[in-house]
């Protein structure tokens, strides 16, 4: 298996200002500020990263995926993305992608929405709502606030006759995705607990976070 | 004595039933879905009838429905596409969820036979009726910015009526989720990228939606971002809100899937 750091050698990692592992199916939150660029890496790969952005100083303004896909006029997220915000504005960009493609239409799971899909015995499972609402309640924001979200290294092809499949994960181990930040942006990541379906590879995982500051700054 | 499963059992028993739920979604449920109703088709018998309201292009309508009433959405003119988002009445943090609809039910092309999921794994709307069975739920709606790049100018737009419409129900920005607008046929190419397909719209063609619980709608008349036409070729909507016969229990948008009869058991369970 190929180290994240190994991967980032080349990437300048000592001039981080921020490093942390999140645990698999734990949650992560912190402020981004603006022109602060934020790197997921997929540690042991194939692993999904439910993500949610909300504008630091008005979070009522937050990531809208539809906003984001009619934009970009395009059903996937990868290089060059603009993330968009329910106000119509660039939240952040896509500015690396060793992975190649990401959802955000197939939202984060639930307890509810699990166990309609899986039985109900799958309720009394961890999910990513769960981590959202107990993340977002540090931040004085709840359950109304979660909207559609994006889901880093999740791959969910639709065909064009309308079929939506989340399929194994392409990600390899070390595969990461750089978002740089346009404005000061709240960041909140739930690392997927989903054992029912393949973008786990139903085996949650670790990943890692950095946070560079702007060159200029 | 429980027997223990390893982790590498356990993800292979899952992985067994995640193969088999996708068989049944997306090669056995289509099937069985119902033929588009026809455009003469579903009369509804007058007495039935509680309202009827047209409302020109450009604006909203905000609906209540009570569970088993039903709402019928008829595009007068051809031109029109109808951007509904909603929310559960007794509690409005239950409401729409696009994601949870195209994700259960393994498709992000609705039609009759479909329905509308919240956010909490329960059944918001049946389409049971659906003339057309071209909407979007991927898109979105029209905003100031879309209508400025599209016309050259700030026009009335769906997502400043959601923000009225929320605004007059003591909601706001924060409570107006991704929305599925009807009569917008959008699909995608293999590469992803959406299309615009103009010759599956007509004049008359319409939806029916049956209330599963007791939800406020709000409905925008905008032109859908995608709609190539310039000028926008909106025109007005009729909304025809009446008794729909009880459904039961065997009734084909409660059975199309072993996900959707358990989200409907979930949905039964608030009225037992």
């Amino acid at each position: 298996m190929t180290s994240p750091a190994a991967l980032l050698s080349t990437e300048n990692i000592s001039d981080a200002v921020y490093s942390h592992d999140i645990p698999a199916e734990r949650p992560w939150s912190r402020v981004l500020r603006q022109g602060q660029t934020l790197r997921i890496i997929d540690s042991e790969g194939q692993q999904a990263v439910d993500a949610l952005l909300y504008c630091a100083d008005n979070p009522a303004e937050r990531y809208s995926a539809q906003d984001t896909l009619r934009v970009q006029g395009s059903a996937y997220v990868d290089l060059g993305t603009r993330l968009i915000s329910n106000k119509g504005r660039v939240m952040a960009r896509v500015t690396a992608d060793t992975c190649g493609q990401h959802d955000t239409s197939a939202g984060c799971c639930s307890c509810e929405s699990n166990a309609a899909r899986f039985g109900e015995a799958t309720k009394y499972q961890h999910a990513c709502r769960e981590n959202f609402i107990l993340e977002l309640s540090k931040h004085g924001l709840t359950k109304r606030d979660i909207v559609a979200n994006l889901n880093f290294f999740m791959s969910v092809p639709i065909e064009p006759s309308g079929a939506f499949t989340v399929v194994d994960g392409i990600s390899a181990p070390g595969n990461y995705v750089d978002i740089t930040v346009d404005m000061d942006v709240l960041f909140v990541i739930s690392n997927c607990p989903q054992i029912n379906n393949p973008c786990n590879d139903f085996n949650p995982t670790p990943i890692r976070v950095i946070i560079w500051n702007p060159r200029e700054m | 004595m429980t027997t223990v499963q390893t982790k590498q059992e356990i993800s292979e028993t899952n992985r067994r039933r995640y193969e088999e739920l996708r068989a049944a979604g997306q090669d056995v449920t289509p099937m069985g879905l119902p033929e588009a109703t026809a455009l003469d088709g579903a009369p509804i018998a007058p007495e039935t009838v509680i309202s009827r309201e047209q409302v020109p292009a450009g604006w909203y309508a905000t609906v209540r429905l009570r569970r088993g009433e039903a709402l019928r959405i008829v595009e007068d003119t051809g031109h029109s596409s109808v951007s509904l988002i909603g929310w559960r009445e007794e509690d409005t943090s239950e409401r729409i969820n696009c994601a949870d609809t195209v994700k259960v039910q393994w498709s992000a092309a609705i039609s009759k036979g479909r329905v509308i999921l919240s956010d909490m794994g329960r059944v918001l709307l049946s389409l049971v009726e659906d003339t057309s069975g071209a909407h979007d739920l991927l898109v979105g709606g029209s905003t100031p910015a879309s209508t400025l790049a599209a016309y050259g100018a700030t026009s009335r737009n769906t997502h400043e009526n959601f923000l009225s419409a929320a605004a007059k129900i003591g909601l706001g920005l924060r409570d107006i989720p991704p929305c599925v607008t009807f009569f917008a046929p959008v699909s995608l190419d293999p590469k992803g990228r959406f299309l615009w397909n103009s010759g599956r719209k007509r004049s008359g063609d319409f939806v029916e939606l049956r209330a599963e619980m007791n939800l406020v709608l709000v409905l925008s008349n905008c032109a859908h971002p995608l709609d190539p036409a310039r000028p926008a070729g909106s025109g007005s909507i009729t909304l025809i809100r009446h008794r729909a016969p009880p459904p039961a229990q065997d009734d084909p948008r409660r059975t199309t899937s072993a996900e959707i009869v358990r989200a409907f058991e979930f949905t039964d369970r608030l009225y037992a």
